[in-house]
């Protein structure tokens, strides 16, 4: 492939920005914002009261270091805290009144927000900066019980199911993100399953950055009730920008007695230029319980964007018999770093938790396995299963492992497996004399490398994390 | 098809290939055989481009230089090796594999790429042609098949992007004499009066079972005899040591 070729192709698809007019909260870190925040939300007063409690908490808290990846101090007084567009501050009630610059943002990015696209199954909420703009299917949901909008609308309609289990998995004082996080979340969405119910479609989010100087805190609560089902998938991009934005969610999911969450991920944030300027700082704070006997959480990530990436979806499993599962591929090219993992911690008996990794590093990036398995005293007859696959291309990356391993009781297993392979230069040659090009050769392998985790994925977006591995790699094989 | 001059290589500061001239016509199987070090595998490396070897000379193939073009290029052009060790690509499913492989190759020809459903009943006609299992096809690519099974899998290939030029390199090593003769069956029955093949080989055995035009023995990186499928025969008896 020629450079110039490449140059095009290497460009990030998603890093265009929508000219419209927002309105913002002041800039700074203050309880006028956070004041700002909850009233243009029109939130009950026990949500400011939380809010307020989180802020003062944080007065507290220092920014976690011991994270792998640094990054230079973030003036938290500098950012905006809230911005939306300005035509959604009466949100919009059907999507003919959302601002067509909005829908045409999520048509470019392939995100369908109208409903004639019905074959696609997929509901999906949009969140456009700091507000939810639009979510499909609401209707048909609805007919069977099951709650999807976006958080803010929560909190006004559903306020019992809120705040019995908002901070019910990540407490108030948790660490410096997630506090802060709890302090200023703007939207994100609601999933509530009533018992006995597998939900129809797919749940989507799709999470859009696109004002500058402007933080993204979102916050999803997911709740299933006994024995339910459902499947929720997340996609995030941003437009390119020379700064580096912080986007610090709050995910949230809770399983009762037979209940299944599976939560997916595509990450897809600006991931900055080749020199490593720009790109987005992804803190995030992911955790599920699973609190009732037999449940099941199963997480699946494709993390290939951001500057940074720092997070560690978990699982408590506090039910018997529940079962705990992450399954990861990070991709990291040019100068970003992640450090990413999971934590499984075995409380109840017969537990069982499985952790597949697969990171991927080329160019200069750094990329870290991080990852805890705890099994306490009472979790007896638990298991656990690790294995984590480093892929190196090319000689000046690095990949890191580092499990930490506890367990309290006789009756348990953990097993743990861990490979680095470099990419193999023959493998290449074989391809290549088989027709493909190198881009095409890369894609196939590093797709084989990761497929365990890419079939956990829902179909409908196996395809799309195909593509978007092949993307993130190309020109990064000589 | 494939016109030779003065072909020097050098990898790693080694000199290889000395001179090297060979002709080959559409319909015709050459074979090469020779000591081991006297620069075989070098051969098919360089014809395939692989990269690392530095090489002087020139290089026709349907007319055209072939020197300064990649690798992928070559092979969509219609030259094929079938690998003396062939690689294995965990997590990729054969079939996938091989569709990919073939679409790449229709694409660079101008060739409507196949869909699924065509691929698919195509490359079944193919694997049964060479008795090959279909469970086969959908196993990951190499991964855990026997020496038998891969050499088979490189002439599937073969048969599947139906290369004007394929040069087998020592394809015969490590087969037993079942799998020899489904790999010979396949050259044979692949082979026409528009393609041609060149064998690369240590052994007399798998010229039993594919008869070849000519027979070259190249020895310290030049061709030292040409001669026709009797040379092999000769040389079973009285070894290379007799050329030299």
């Amino acid at each position: 492939m020629k450079t110039e070729d490449l140059k095009n192709t290497q460009d990030y698809k998603y890093g265009f920005t929508t000219n419209i007019e927002n309105i913002r909260a002041p800039k700074g870190l203050n309880e006028e914002t956070i004041k700002f925040i909850s009233n243009i939300k029109k939130e009950p007063e026990w949500m400011l009261d939380w809010r307020l409690k989180a802020f003062k908490r944080l007065q507290v808290l220092k920014e976690p270091n011991w994270q792998k990846p640094k990054y230079p101090n973030i003036n938290y007084q500098d950012l905006y805290y809230y911005s939306a567009p300005k035509s959604t501050s009466e949100k919009p009630k059907s999507l003919e009144e959302i601002d067509p610059k909005i829908l045409e943002t999520y048509k470019k990015l392939g995100i369908p927000l109208v409903e004639q696209k019905r074959l696609n199954g997929i509901a999906v909420d949009a969140v456009f900066d700091s507000v939810s703009v639009a979510t499909t299917f609401k209707d048909e949901l609805t007919k069977q019980g099951i709650i999807f909008c976006s958080i803010s609308e929560a909190i006004q309609k559903h306020p019992e199911l809120v705040k019995k289990y908002l901070g019910s998995v990540i407490p108030l004082s948790d660490h410096y993100f997630a506090t802060l996080n709890s302090a200023v979340f703007t939207d994100g969405s609601f999933v509530y399953i009533p018992p006995n119910t597998k939900c129809p479609m797919e749940l989507s989010t799709y999470f859009r950055i696109n004002a500058s100087e402007t933080g993204q805190f979102e916050r999803t609560l997911i709740i299933a009730d006994k024995g339910s089902y459902v499947s929720y998938l997340e996609g995030c991009t941003a437009p390119m920008r020379d700064e580096n934005q912080l986007h610090a969610a709050n995910v949230e999911l809770i399983a009762l007695d037979d209940a299944e969450i599976k939560y997916s991920t595509v990450q897809n944030w600006y991931p900055g230029d080749e020199k490593g300027v720009g790109g987005i700082y992804n803190f995030v704070t992911k955790r599920g319980a699973c609190r009732g006997k037999n449940s099941k959480i199963s997480w699946t990530q494709v993390e290939t964007g951001s500057a940074i990436t720092w997070k560690y979806p978990s699982c408590i499993l506090q039910g018997d018999n529940s079962v705990g599962e992450f399954y990861s591929i990070a991709i990291t090219n040019n100068f970003q770093k992640a450090d990413t993992g999971t934590k499984m911690i075995h409380l109840g008996k017969n537990t069982k938790s499985k952790i597949i990794s697969k990171g991927i590093s080329a160019g200069n990036a750094d990329n870290m396995y991080r990852g805890l398995v705890d099994i306490k005293n009472k979790a007896i007859n638990s298991r656990n299963y690790t294995q984590c696959d480093s892929l190196l291309m090319g000689n000046k990356c690095g990949a890191h492992t580092i499990p930490y391993i506890k367990n309290n009781n006789s009756t348990s297993i953990i097993e743990h497996e861990a490979t680095t392979t470099k990419i193999n230069e023959e493998q290449l040659y074989y391809c290549n004399q088989r027709g493909l090009d190198q881009e095409e050769a890369v894609s196939l392998i590093v797709n084989g490398f990761c497929k365990e985790v890419l079939q956990q994925l829902p179909m409908e977006f196996a395809v799309e994390a195909q593509k978007l591995v092949a993307i993130s790699l190309e020109g990064s094989v000589g | 098809m494939l016109n030779i001059k003065n072909l020097e290589t050098i990898i790693d500061n080694k000199h290889i290939l000395k001179g090297l001239n060979l002709n080959i016509k559409p319909g015709e199987v050459h074979a090469i055989m020779g000591p081991n070090g006297s620069g075989k595998s070098t051969l098919a490396n360089v014809l395939s481009g692989k990269n690392g070897y530095i090489t002087k000379g020139d290089i026709q193939f349907n007319g055209e230089r072939l020197n300064d073009i990649s690798t992928e290029e070559r092979a969509q052009k219609g030259i094929f090796l079938a690998f003396q060790y062939p690689l294995e690509i965990p997590g990729v499913n054969t079939n996938i594999f091989l569709k990919t492989s073939l679409n790449a190759v229709r694409k660079a020809k101008g060739e409507k790429e196949l869909d699924t459903l065509t691929f698919l009943k195509l490359i079944k006609e193919k694997a049964s042609e060479l008795g090959i299992d279909e469970k086969f096809l959908s196993r990951q690519f190499n991964v855990g098949f026997s020496g038998g099974e891969k050499k088979k899998n490189e002439i599937l290939q073969m048969k599947l992007l139906e290369p004007t030029l394929s040069i087998l390199d020592e394809t015969d090593s490590g087969l037993d004499i079942d799998a020899l003769k489904i790999v010979a069956d396949g050259v044979n029955s692949y082979k026409n009066k528009d393609n041609a093949f060149l064998i690369i080989t240590h052994y007399q055995r798998l010229l039993d079972y594919i008869k070849p035009d000519f027979i070259h023995v190249l020895s310290n990186g030049k061709i030292v005899k040409t001669g026709d499928a009797n040379l092999g025969l000769q040389l079973e008896k009285t070894g290379y040591t007799s050329l030299s």
